[in-house]
């Protein structure tokens, strides 16, 4: 008996120090990951003296691509912009559809939300963004040229918001509906007892309620919404000027990097200027996580 | 608990058996062709070249392994330089990309070369342009068809991004060095791509190489003064809108390196790449060698 017990523990020691080990890996492995952007993303500004105000607040981009040569200008404002507003306007556009699903997936008719809707939800989340990327090019660009007959074709700020949009819902919709489910049905029945309406029980007590968690989602979903190269740069026609309406294409920080990277020397300015846009891509999705943690967890206290 | 040890035996048999089968598949010397591995990577406008040329490599050398990889040209031409790889694929040429150090120690195989033909939607209306009016299109001086004698229809330019070989040939020998408006243009990474939009953007024109217009492309061929592009006038130096693609390797190729591009270059093959829609450098006359001299 004695024995068997011993085994058992030893067991648990034995798995305790591979999860330890697993765990340590991913935390050195980020770490790593960090440091090294850090590292060839700084050398813009430390090898080739370029300033951070240029980096960010100007717009003239034509860096060198040279190993060794430095004096081009590495001006990226139009791909941050391009990066900020297609993601904003994404989620801008993604919010109350998604909400709205939750609400309806959780609230409204659970039956049909949890048989249907969220599997039909969670199938989204693993379609590769290939799919969404050439579901804008060959259908969403057309409409819009159609449409509107803007002066590029229908490649557009419009078109990439759309995708990304898409793209985020069901990660915002799933999160959400995990954030309002564990919402204790105390509370609901506590408002109705008070005379609430459904609509006034939802709106006033489990959303508030659920803030927090659904804060999570958007995190989420802006994390995937900020990183995705491939999608955005087949529909934003990577136009390297600012958009002067939601119609007119622009460009973004990671189409930029996928197009560009492999062509361009390594060491040169370019390359350079080019990690240095993926560091700040590292440090916006970094500030946004800690932010909205910061905000998830404000709510939670009142 | 003895379940368990068999598991871990299992598994530890599976991986000595891949382990040994690896080192004995790769120490194992057949004396029939030749045999080793070669690892090439670069330039995306050579890769379908390279890809088709090491299946029949490895075809007629069972033992050797020949792997492709894209990654653009820098990538090639850095990897090559660091030894990472053996033969490293690129559109320009190493001095044009790495400093003088590293590029005087590779070597230049001009396997192939690639003409680059402009591409126009039908809706625009015009089959030839002047190198003049090439200019005034892709720097933005005109902005209507009609300017130039087609129909009345908007110019939308397409473009590669401005590190792309094929924009740096095109702007050099269409555009004679005028930089293309990139400000006003949409932009894409991918050949392929760029052919869809051309067909679908009304009034749009980009350029592509050759090679992607073996089939029937959809999209109109613009002549530029009057020569249509293509191999036969790249030949015989009429159409000057091509570049050498290279393939570099650190001092000279040995062992299944050099097996692979003496095969490259030879005539039979040749025949192979042309049918690819890429040229081959030993049929270029003298007057077009001439437009392309350093």
């Amino acid at each position: 008996m004695d024995k068997v017990v011993q085994k058992a523990i030893a067991k648990d020691k034995r798995w305790r120090a591979v999860y330890i080990v697993c765990g340590l890996l991913i935390v050195a492995l980020t770490l790593l990951m960090g440091a090294f952007l850090l590292y060839q993303g700084s050398q813009t500004f430390l090898k080739a003296h370029h300033s951070v105000w240029e980096f960010l607040f100007t717009s003239d981009w034509a860096p060198l691509d040279k190993t060794g040569m430095f004096g081009g200008k590495v001006g990226a404002a139009i791909y941050i912009v391009g990066s900020l507003e297609t993601c904003l306007l994404g989620l801008l556009i993604c919010l109350p559809f998604a909400i709205g699903s939750a609400v309806f997936m959780t609230e409204i008719s659970p039956k049909i939300g949890e048989k249907f809707f969220r599997p039909a939800t969670e199938i989204y989340v693993s379609i590769p963004s290939v799919v969404y990327g050439w579901f804008g090019l060959t259908k969403l660009v057309p409409i819009i040229r159609n449409t509107f007959h803007p002066k590029m074709g229908g490649f557009s700020v419009l078109a990439a918001s759309i995708v990304l949009a898409i793209m985020i819902f069901p990660t915002i919709t799933t999160v959400a509906a995990d954030a309002i489910k564990s919402v204790p049905n105390s509370y609901r029945e506590g408002a109705y007892g008070l005379g609430a309406t459904r609509w006034q029980v939802i709106g006033k007590v489990v959303l508030p309620a659920a803030s927090g968690g659904i804060l999570t989602g958007v995190v989420l979903g802006l994390a995937r919404a900020i990183g995705e190269a491939l999608a955005v740069a087949m529909v934003i026609g990577k136009t390297r000027s600012f958009a002067t309406s939601l119609l007119s294409p622009t460009s973004n920080l990671t189409s930029a990097i996928a197009a560009d990277m492999g062509n361009t020397a390594q060491g040169g300015e370019y390359n350079l200027a080019l990690w240095s846009m993926a560091l700040l891509l590292f440090i916006i999705s970094i500030v946004l996580i800690v932010l909205i943690h910061k905000l998830g967890n404000g709510k939670k206290e009142k | 608990m003895s379940r368990e040890k068999n598991k871990v035996a299992i598994v530890a048999l599976v991986l000595l058996a891949i382990v040994t089968g690896c080192v004995i598949g790769s120490s194992e010397a057949d004396t029939k062709g030749v045999s080793g591995t070669v690892n090439i990577a670069g330039s995306s406008a050579l890769l379908p070249l390279a890809q088709t040329a090491a299946k029949t490599f490895m075809d007629k050398n069972p033992d050797s392994v020949i792997n492709t990889n894209g990654g653009g040209s820098g990538q090639g031409l850095q990897q090559v330089s660091d030894g990472t790889i053996d033969i490293g694929n690129s559109d320009l040429l190493a001095e044009e990309k790495l400093d003088k150090k590293s590029a005087s120690k590779l070597v230049d195989h001009q396997v192939a070369i690639t003409a680059i033909a402009p591409i126009i939607n039908k809706d625009a209306g015009v089959k030839s342009l002047t190198t003049e009016q090439l200019i005034k299109v892709f720097t933005g001086k005109v902005t209507n068809w009609k300017q130039v004698g087609g129909n009345d229809c908007q110019i939308v330019l397409v473009s590669r991004p401005s590190s792309s070989g094929t924009r740096a040939t095109f702007e050099q020998y269409a555009l004679k060095k005028h930089a293309s408006q990139s400000n006003q243009s949409l932009e894409t990474d991918d050949s392929g791509t760029l052919i869809q939009m051309i067909q679908s953007v009304s009034g749009s024109i980009g350029y592509v190489s050759l090679s992607y217009l073996t089939g029937d492309p959809q999209v109109g061929i613009v002549s530029i003064n009057g020569v249509k592009p293509t191999l036969k006038n790249v030949y015989n130096g009429k159409f000057t809108v091509w570049n050498y693609e290279h393939m570099y390797t650190k001092g000279q190729p040995k062992g299944a390196a050099k097996a692979f591009l003496q095969q490259m270059l030879s005539e039979e093959y040749g025949k192979k790449i042309e049918a690819m829609g890429y040229g081959v450098a030993s049929k270029l006359t003298t007057a077009a060698k001439a437009t392309h001299t350093k």
